[in-house]
């Protein structure tokens, strides 16, 4: 296949950016999105032009590094993460734009690679349980009934990638961050930090410049992972119920 | 100058520090000898931790807890993001919740066995005393392992035992596990314990007064060199499987952080125990930037097989049972489809070595679920592999409830790495290697589900007790400043190494070397090797090195973000440590686990191991680039676990 890529290429955080555009020629079905990527890198390298900046380690669906948006689209076409995106969703001729996450808490660090640092920090602020090591009772003590350990997993699934930020009109973080709250709060060993939680971890998402959430829903149809929706409208009730409490005392 | 292969033998290694007496209270006793610092006094020590998978994100956690001031470097942007996120199928722990006979002392049998005798008791034993804490670690974490209906923790097996001791988190066990300690992790940061530096990666170690004082490191968003001193400096940076440039493993993973160290005097022992996976995705065609893995637990139900004809090219649907080949169960009819993988993957090789492999370049082998899919149906089959499938389906395109998956073997686990004592401490006083960085307690290979226990182990219980001990006993250390000449001279160091990256100018690129390198090493170090074989790559490797300085080329410059300069500074060292491991595996003229030398095996062609002369750990000492090593001798002793010839039959 032979494509036209226009890539978004920006030198630095305080740099203009803009699109420029490269052929690539003899890409096969087969290849990753990515693998496609280090086809014309390596050629821009030996032409002695920089190449195109873009975060991945994994590629396999599962490290959230990776973080392309594809002809608009985070993650591209397919309900997958850019690694795992093949070119075989693609028609020979296309033209396809690439852009890096934009959101007002991600800035661009070089071309496609943003920071996502804002999201280890809501994490930080409370998306944990303090069981400090050596502290933990045997892990028989506490049962977990069957469907409670696998709603918690779907949450935990999250891979902390952003895709529901870039794909958010406001470019909110409700999703990634409902996901961690709910995963933590479902579990009994969750449940002593239940409240300061939530509420720890909303007040670092807004101090954090993230968008207001509309509820467009955009956000779970971007996550490879599947985090439904109704996620953020569990957190939303449990931020209710945590500040009820909180007034209440 | 000599020849790399003319090595010379030194001292042989005699002290471990591990205690004496019987060895299930070791580590009892080593705790309770080991000496403490006073909480008070903890917040004055500064530990490095280089790493934060599962071996760097427990201990640093785990070290801040105590009231250490820990100081943390990954070379992602988020700590979340190590390798150790993608590790699937499980993790081992001798809960013996089946009540199918496991014990602590059943787990240091098997992984003593199953690493072929090459490992060290004593640690091995550790390892499995401390798996029990694990998981009770974990779930008190929140980490969402498997469960039964009546809400407790569900097990499985795995390759090579014939216990279910393996916890998993569907297939994605190692993202649960790390997100547990990242988000242990995360506590200390927000408590100010920790001080993180993501995006920057260590280029040397900082060696003064004789012990490991601190590290160089660059920030990757800017290119700024800084140095970073500290009392003790812990090494978590994993594997060096991406010498052979395919492998499992992520694609950023390196050797960078264990080859400097070593050049700095920490010892590399057995370097050339690599684990080849059996179950991995065939790979397509030259675009191919890395293998993807099917986890081993796929063992458990699907059933391996070949045509029994060369050359059968129908589709394997069409293949009658009979003529079916299933191999595995054939050879090894006690463990079947779980046999160990060095077992299974030398296996794969055969059967496509004799063309009776099957998919394009007949460099496969079926592993099919069509039993498994009558017997339990498609709904349990997909709760427990859903994600495993979807994961094949979207890269190869084929639907594995419908047609058999094509499996191959490929690089995926290093049970070598920096050479440790009981302690974890390296042969640089202060210096610590935890996780697949050091080589301790797998031996020639390692068991499925292993690789994650010893990482837990290593950061929660392990290295938290002896840093402890280290720092107590050595408290005043003299003052390490910018201006120390050991820190000038590894950032000049450092400095030069990336300018001269830079100036060479050349016409390929370090992709190009990297698949030049790689290919070399899995065709004569991978699988089989061979004398003659490893003396060609002898020969290529120096002749590899000198044309990389030459004609690399890496655009831009070192004041910005640069992976060509990354990646460039990342082959350098695989060019040295694949020389290493070439070396190894060639003075090593036994065949055991992982490394299969094809001149010592059994008429039925399984590999023959060589005690009276191999029973130990190589510990290489480094002399000069290109200059050969010094050989160090562990002797490894026997007392609990008699060797014999490992048999699956
Ligand atoms: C696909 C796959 C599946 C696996 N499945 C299993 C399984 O089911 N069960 C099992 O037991 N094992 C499994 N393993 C093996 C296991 O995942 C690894 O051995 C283990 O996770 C290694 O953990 P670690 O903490 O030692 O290192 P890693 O997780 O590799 O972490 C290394 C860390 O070091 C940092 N780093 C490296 N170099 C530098 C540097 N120079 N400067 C700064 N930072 C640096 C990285 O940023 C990272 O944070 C699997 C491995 C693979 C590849
Ligand atoms: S919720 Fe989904 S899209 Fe958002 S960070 Fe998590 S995995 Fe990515
Ligand atoms: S590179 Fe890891 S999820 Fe895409």
């Amino acid at each position: 296949m032979k494509l036209t890529l226009r890539v978004w290429r920006q030198k630095n955080a305080r740099a203009d950016g803009a699109m420029a555009t490269y052929e690539v020629d003899g890409v096969s079905p087969d290849m990753s999105f990515l693998e496609m990527l280090d086809v014309l890198n390596e050629r821009l390298a030996l032409d002695g032009e920089d190449p195109v900046a873009f975060d991945h380690d994994c590629r396999e669906g599962i490290c959230g590094a990776c973080s392309l948006v594809i002809n608009g689209d985070a993650h591209g076409p397919e309900r997958t993460t850019t690694c795992q995106l093949h070119m075989r969703s693609f028609r020979d001729g296309d033209t396809i734009d690439v852009e890096p996450w934009r959101a007002a808490a991600f800035p661009v660090v070089k071309d496609l690679v943003v920071d996502r640092s804002a999201l280890d920090r809501i994490i930080q602020a409370g998306g944990y349980v303090t069981a400090p090591t050596g502290s933990a009772p045997e892990a028989h003590a506490t049962p977990v009934p069957k469907p409670v350990a696998d709603q918690a997993f779907e949450h935990a699934e999250c891979i902390g990638c952003g895709a529901c930020v870039a794909a958010c009109p406001n470019g909110a973080a409700m999703l990634f961050t409902s996901a961690k709250v709910n995963h933590l709060n479902v579990l009994p060993q969750g449940a002593p930090e239940r409240e300061t939680r939530v509420l720890d971890m909303v007040a670092q998402m807004d101090g954090e410049g993230f968008g207001g959430c509309t509820l467009t829903g955009e956000c779970a149809t971007a996550c490879p992972k599947g985090i439904p929706l109704t996620s953020i409208t569990r957190m939303n009730r449990e931020w209710l119920r945590a500040t009820r409490k909180a007034s209440d005392r | 100058m000599t020849s790399y292969a003319d090595y010379t033998t030194g001292e042989p290694v005699t002290d471990t520090k591990a205690p004496d007496g019987p060895i299930a209270e070791c580590w009892d006793r080593r705790r309770f000898e080991a000496k403490l610092v006073n909480p008070a006094n903890r917040r004055k020590h500064t530990v490095i931790v280089v790493g934060t998978g599962l071996a760097g994100g427990s201990a640093g956690a785990t070290l801040a807890e105590q009231g250490y001031h820990v100081v943390q470097f990954c070379y992602q942007d988020s700590p979340r993001r190590a390798h150790s996120i993608a590790a699937q199928g499980g993790i081992n722990a001798a809960k013996n919740y089946r009540n199918d006979g496991d014990s602590v002392h059943r787990l240091f049998h098997d992984t003593v066995k199953g690493g072929d005798f090459r490992a060290r008791e004593s640690n091995v034993h550790r390892l499995a005393q401390v798996s029990v804490e694990i998981i009770d670690q974990c779930v008190a974490q929140g980490v969402p392992f498997a469960r039964e209906y009546g809400g407790l923790l569900d097990t499985r097996s795995f390759g090579g035992v014939q216990v279910s001791r393996t916890f998993y988190a569907r297939g994605q066990t190692g993202q649960q596990l790390l997100l547990g300690a990242y988000q242990a992790l995360s506590r200390q940061i927000a408590a100010g314990n920790v001080e993180l530096h993501p995006r920057t990666e260590m280029l040397d170690l900082i060696v003064a007064g004789g012990r490991a004082r601190g590290i160089v490191a660059r920030d990757l968003v800017t290119g700024a060199i800084s140095t970073h001193v500290a009392d003790a400096v812990v090494l978590a940076s994993g594997g060096y499987g991406n010498v052979f440039r395919l492998s499992t493993n992520a694609m950023n993973s390196n050797a960078t952080a264990i080859w400097r160290a070593h050049r700095r005097g920490a010892h590399f022992a057995n370097p050339c125990f690599t684990q080849i996976h059996p179950t991995c995705i065939p790979r397509t065609g030259d675009h191919q930037s890395k293998l993807t893995l099917m986890s081993e637990s796929l063992r458990n139900d699907g059933r391996i097989w070949v045509p029994r004809a060369q050359g059968d090219r129908r589709p394997p649907n069409e293949i009658p049972e009979d003529e079916r080949d299933y191999y595995l169960e054939r050879i090894y009819p006690a463990f079947g489809n779980l046999v160990p993988r060095d077992i299974a993957s030398r296996a794969a090789k055969n059967v496509c070595d004799e063309g009776r492999g099957v998919g394009p370049g007949g460099q496969g082998v079926y592993l099919d679920f069509a039993d498994a899919i009558r017997r339990m149906g498609r709904k349990a089959v997909e709760a427990r592999y859903g994600n495993l499938f979807d994961m094949y389906q979207r890269i190869t395109d084929e639907d594995p409830y419908e047609v058999p998956m094509r499996i191959y073997p490929a690089v995926h686990y290093t049970m070598g790495g920096l050479w440790v004592d009981y302690d974890l401490q390296t042969t640089i006083p202060g210096l610590f290697a935890i996780g697949e960085a050091n080589f301790s307690d797998h031996g020639a290979n390692r068991l499925g589900a292993s690789a994650l226990m010893q990482g837990l182990a290593d950061g929660y219980f392990v290295l938290p007790a002896t840093v402890n001990d280290y720092l107590a006993r050595n408290p005043h250390q003299e003052a390490v400043t910018a201006e120390h000449p050991a820190v000038q001279e590894a950032v000049a160091g450092t400095e030069d190494r990336l300018h001269l990256l830079l100036a060479v100018d050349g016409d390929r690129t370090p992709d190009s070397f990297h698949r030049e390198l790689g290919e070399l090493m899995w065709e004569l170090c991978g699988m089989a090797r061979t004398d003659a074989g490893l003396r060609k790559a002898l020969e290529r490797i120096p002749q590899i090195r000198e044309e990389f300085w030459r004609r690399i080329k890496v655009p831009g410059s070192g004041e910005e973000f640069n992976q060509s300069l990354e990646k460039a500074n990342r082959v350098v060292d695989y060019l040295e440590l694949a020389e290493l491991m070439c070396l190894d595996a060639l003075h090593r003229t036994e065949s055991c686990g992982g490394h299969f030398r094809e001149e010592s095996q059994t008429p039925d062609g399984e590999a023959a191991r060589k005690d009276d002369t191999f029973s130990y750990a190589a510990a290489w000492e480094f002399t000069a680039t290109g200059e050969a090593p010094v050989l160090h001798r562990e002797d490894l002793a026997f007392e609990y676990v008699h060797p014999t010839r490992r048999s699956y039959a």
